[in-house]
């Protein structure tokens, strides 16, 4: 159920961003969602990528700060309400969300969000309590 | 010329040479009696009090540096009981730990005196209206200043530092003449009274009191010139006294030590020998008069020399140049001390590893800041960004709670910190 997401420590500092997706092309990682989380001196980025453990031995080996991270990916309906619906079961739950961001790709007529959240195991029971449909490691990586 | 005290700062260099000999010879009776660090160094060596018959022994005794202080926290080198302590003071030592000096009644007497003959030295008179903007608490300067101008009988404002809108305001309408704080706080007020549209004329300041931190020829003449005074330099630690070890006149050519109560000697600061007169090397000082924490040949790490030509003056007390550098790594910002061992104690508890650090030190606005550079490691990243800025935070509050000294901590990228061959470099003064 939990997805291996992958965070990079960046200073804000022109180029650094690219440099960073250069790593993956050269070593033809994919990317399969990507977030910037920017404050005014520096950067996180937060991505779910194709070869997980190759990623982050590439990324470290160019010097960079790297951690793992489990996150869920989550199915919502892509229609008005969709992410309102994940996020009411879990603000019901007392649970809370500490960031979220969306995938690039997506199957069908569903919209893929990505959920950080503390208490994840309880988030994964409540959801699948809920019929909300969490996607496996597999079914990521083969989006 | 004014002289606080006439007979002691012209004193003929012959008899001060006797009045020093005997002093010292009381003083190494006192700390061989009482303080048992010294009495164990001394039987080490074989030395009873008796063998030192004047200065000329004065190379048979151990020196005495700021580690040994530390490590006889907090009250280790005190030579009286606390019943007789009625001050205390401390400076930041290298790891966290603080230097801690005892006065007793007579010791804040003479620290007094001192201060009232620094004062005049530097052009105040009982007429005077001293601002003393250097901070009150437990730094030497605020007090020492206050105690020697109460003494001179001038008119004093205890506003310590900082505020300076304020400061600026009290200075124009109390009609202040003598400012004493930092140089670079002097400068800084300069500023801020441009900016507030004041000029020079608008105030009735003669003289400026400046010391606690090394500047230079070239910032002196800026002071000077921003605030229409003369700017005086002084030198003084808590290890030995505090303000008032030595002191510039008018004619700016060195500062004369006290030596009726310090003896200052120039060592070579590797081998630790005594270095032939005029030689620059590292200062040392021998306390004669001192009760509360007497301290023998104690290494300051400041580097000097001695110049005992009679200065035009009048005053024969020997004139040690103005301080032109450091044997250590110790930066002094604001005033304050600052050794990057106690910022790389304060890394290593938050990120348990040895972490890499840089201190960028600027000078903006005329007022030093300290930047301090963290590279980012794998136990210190977080991929929330709350959990870095709490790191950042707590970096700074650390070091503020330390230091007293509040910095901006910059999270770096891993290798952003050149690694040098050797020794690490840890340090990037900006500052002229």
């Amino acid at each position: 159920m939990k997805i291996k997401q992958i965070s990079v420590f960046l200073e804000n500092k022109k180029g650094r961003l690219a440099q960073l997706t250069k790593i993956l092309k050269e070593n033809n990682i994919d990317i399969s969602a990507i977030s910037v989380a920017d404050t005014a001196n520096f950067g996180i980025i937060r991505m779910i990528v194709s070869r997980y453990s190759d990623a982050m031995r590439v990324i470290k080996d160019a010097g960079y700060t790297v951690n793992t991270t489990d996150v869920l990916a989550v199915e919502v309906a892509d229609s008005p309400g969709g992410l309102h619906q994940v996020l009411e079961i879990l603000s019901q739950n007392d649970i809370s969300v500490e960031y979220l961001y969306s995938f690039v790709r997506r199957p069908s007529e569903r919209a893929l969000i990505l959920f950080k959240i503390r208490e994840i195991d309880e988030a994964i029971g409540v959801l699948n309590h809920n019929g909300i449909n969490i996607l496996s490691p597999e079914e990521i990586y083969e989006l | 010329m004014n002289y606080w005290n006439k007979y002691c700062e012209c004193m003929e260099r012959e008899e001060l040479k006797k009045l020093q000999s005997q002093r010292l010879i009381e003083a190494v009776e006192r700390v061989y009696y009482n303080v048992p660090y010294y009495r164990n160094l001394m039987q080490e060596r074989g030395l009873m009090p008796e063998d030192i018959k004047g200065i000329e022994d004065l190379n048979k005794l151990p020196f005495t540096t700021k580690d040994d202080l530390r490590e006889n926290y907090p009250y280790g080198f005190f030579a009286v009981p606390l019943s007789e302590i009625v001050r205390i003071h401390a400076s930041s030592g290298t790891t966290g730990k603080p230097t801690v000096v005892g006065y007793t009644r007579r010791d804040i007497a003479i620290w007094s005196e001192l201060m009232a003959r620094t004062l005049t030295c530097g052009g105040a008179t009982k007429d005077s209206v001293i601002q003393v903007a250097y901070g009150y608490g437990l730094f030497t300067g605020g007090l020492g200043v206050h105690y020697g101008a109460e003494r001179l009988g001038a008119s004093v404002i205890p506003i310590s530092g900082g505020n300076t809108k304020r400061q600026i305001m009290l200075m124009k309408d109390f009609g202040t003449t003598v400012l004493a704080c930092t140089p670079s706080y002097a400068l800084y007020i300069a500023e801020t009274m441009a900016e507030m549209n004041l000029h020079k004329d608008n105030f009735k300041l003669k003289y400026g009191i400046l010391g606690a931190e090394p500047w230079t020829e070239g910032l002196r003449q800026e002071i000077e010139e921003k605030l229409g005074i003369v700017a005086i330099d002084i030198y003084g630690l808590s290890e030995i006294i505090g303000p008032g070890v030595a002191s510039e006149c008018l004619y700016k050519t060195g500062l004369h030590i006290n030596e009726d109560h310090f003896i200052p000697e120039i060592i070579d600061p590797v081998t630790g020998e005594v270095l032939p007169e005029g030689s620059e090397g590292e200062l040392v000082f021998t306390t004669i008069t001192k009760e509360g924490i007497p301290v023998i040949r104690y290494r300051t790490r400041d580097i000097s020399s001695l110049n005992y030509e009679p200065c035009p003056c009048g005053r024969t007390h020997v004139r040690m140049q103005k301080v032109i550098g450091r044997t250590d790594d110790m930066l002094i910002i604001r005033g304050v001390n600052v050794f990057p061992s106690q910022i790389e104690s304060i890394l290593i508890d938050i990120g348990e590893t040895e972490p890499h650090y840089l201190l960028v030190i600027d000078r903006v606005g005329n007022m030093d800041n300290l930047e301090v550079w963290v590279e980012v490691s794998e136990k210190l990243f977080s991929d929330e960004v709350r959990r870095l800025e709490e790191l950042n935070r707590r970096i700074a509050y650390e070091i503020q709670s330390t230091l007293g000294l509040s910095v901006r901590v910059k999270l770096v990228e891993p290798k952003t910190i050149e690694r040098s061959q050797g020794k690490a470099v840890r340090v990037v003064d900006k500052r002229r």
